[in-house]
């Protein structure tokens, strides 16, 4: 199992709200409600909504990077046409979010808010800035290392999944609650984007690739 | 020649990540909650809260729904963010708010197979690392509820939190709506039923 555990004290939310009963296998049929997935199309989305460093009159501030990556099934093969919601702090580690109480400065030209459907290869692209680190109140002198949320939907509403994207080599990681609840290294290097120089492009921003692989839908036995 | 799909092994899946608290400006829309128009004939509302294991609302959950239309037809075109206006797209998002309530408009699935009708319910939230799975199943099939696979497979003492309850007719402008009222128990003794799926 690479998901987390409900229950993972070092991330103190978690104490209270983690399911404690056993949970219930259900066979499903193939019919189940489970198995099928809402249904995107572009003319639900606005033409800007991959790109997050355009939806202001002027350019935020901090690094431009592009993300880009692969929605795949547990077979390897490409999820077409899936939505794929994403969310970030800005350059500065502040979220344009009124709960947000981060004394970093907003930045008026980044909300942090994207959306795309995959193409017929199951790919994803985002043009946005890097986020920031940013504090938390989850035990003394705590840092979330970079990262974006990532929301995705497969082809079984099943396989919906949220997750976040981190960036390689940060030296937050073994001090994240978050990303330590994942009991496996390798587990923990899957949210991992890596610098790819083939999506860098030259002169104006550097590109991170990461593949989002989905879990395999249930059937009755 | 063989398909070069057949070689390649299984993946073991992407982990998941809490949604964090700081969702609600990037996936709640407009439309989330309504997965069908006001004026729809046939009309229900669903609403309920998101507890912790002190009985504490949940402020910062993410519930969303999927569900079949009166029918027990699945829906199977786009529509999912942008209903069109006279349309039933069989997914609703909504982010509980600072009493941990949410609430949909939507219609009484039909039932399909031996399935009693069902509405499938997901639940982000800050402090869950993953989500929570469970259906909603409506009080007046208790008859189907027999019979229902899902159903039959869980303990008959904890059955009862997988069926909302029906409440006393709200009047909105349209006229009167059946409410249906679903809290979700994410610990403690009145825990939901949460399926590993
Ligand atoms: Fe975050």
């Amino acid at each position: 199992m690479t998901h987390p555990p409900y229950l993972y004290p070092g991330y103190r939310s978690t104490v209270l709200r983690a399911p404690a009963r056993e949970l219930v296998m259900p066979k499903l049929g193939p019919d189940s409600i489970e198995l099928a997935s809402p249904v995107f199309g572009h003319q639900e989305l606005g033409r800007l909504d991959d790109d997050l460093t355009a939806q202001h009159s002027g350019e935020p501030l901090g690094e431009r990077i592009i993300v880009t990556g692969r929605l795949l099934d547990a077979s390897g093969r490409p999820v077409r046409g899936a939505l794929v919601e994403v969310w970030q702090a800005n350059a500065a580690g502040r979220y344009a979010h009124l709960g947000d109480r981060h004394p970093a400065p907003l930045d008026p030209n980044f909300t942090g808010a994207g959306r795309c459907l995959t193409d017929d290869e199951g790919r994803y692209r985002f043009v946005t800035i890097k986020p920031g680190a940013y504090p938390w109140r989850n035990h003394p002198n705590a840092w979330r290392p970079a990262h974006i949320h990532f929301s995705v939907f497969g082809t079984a509403f099943a396989q919906r999944l949220i997750t976040q994207m981190y960036f390689p080599g940060d030296p937050l990681f073994a001090y994240d609650p978050i990303m330590q609840s994942i009991s496996e290294q390798k587990d923990r290097d899957r949210l991992v984007s890596r610098l790819d120089m083939d999506t860098t492009t030259p002169e104006w921003a550097l590109g991170y690739q990461w593949d989002i692989v989905l879990g395999d839908t249930p059937m009755e036995a | 020649m063989t398909d070069i799909l057949d070689t390649v092994p299984d993946l073991a899946p992407t982990p998941s990540q809490t949604v964090g608290p700081f969702f609600g400006y990037a996936l709640p829309y407009a439309e989330g909650p309504e997965v069908v128009p006001g004026w729809h004939p046939d009309a229900i509302t669903v609403r309920g809260r998101v507890l912790d294991g002190a009985g504490a609302p949940v402020p910062d959950a993410l519930v969303e729904i999927w569900q079949a239309d009166a029918d027990g037809r699945v829906p199977s075109g786009v529509g999912g963010l942008r209903r069109a206006p006279h349309d039933f797209s069989g997914f609703g998002r909504c982010a509980t708010d600072p009493a941990g309530q949410y609430w949909f408009r939507t219609v009484k699935p039909g039932a399909s197979g031996p399935d009693a009708p069902h509405i499938a319910v997901l639940v982000f939230a800050r402090g869950l690392l993953k989500p929570v799975r469970t259906r909603l199943y409506f009080p007046q099939d208790a008859g189907a509820h027999e019979a229902d696979p899902l159903l039959s497979a869980v303990p008959a003492e904890r059955r009862p939190t997988l069926v909302a309850e029906a409440v006393a007719e709200a009047v909105s402008e349209a006229g009167g709506t059946r409410t249906y009222r679903f809290d979700i128990h994410l610990q403690g003794e009145r825990e939901t039923v949460f399926l590993g799926i």
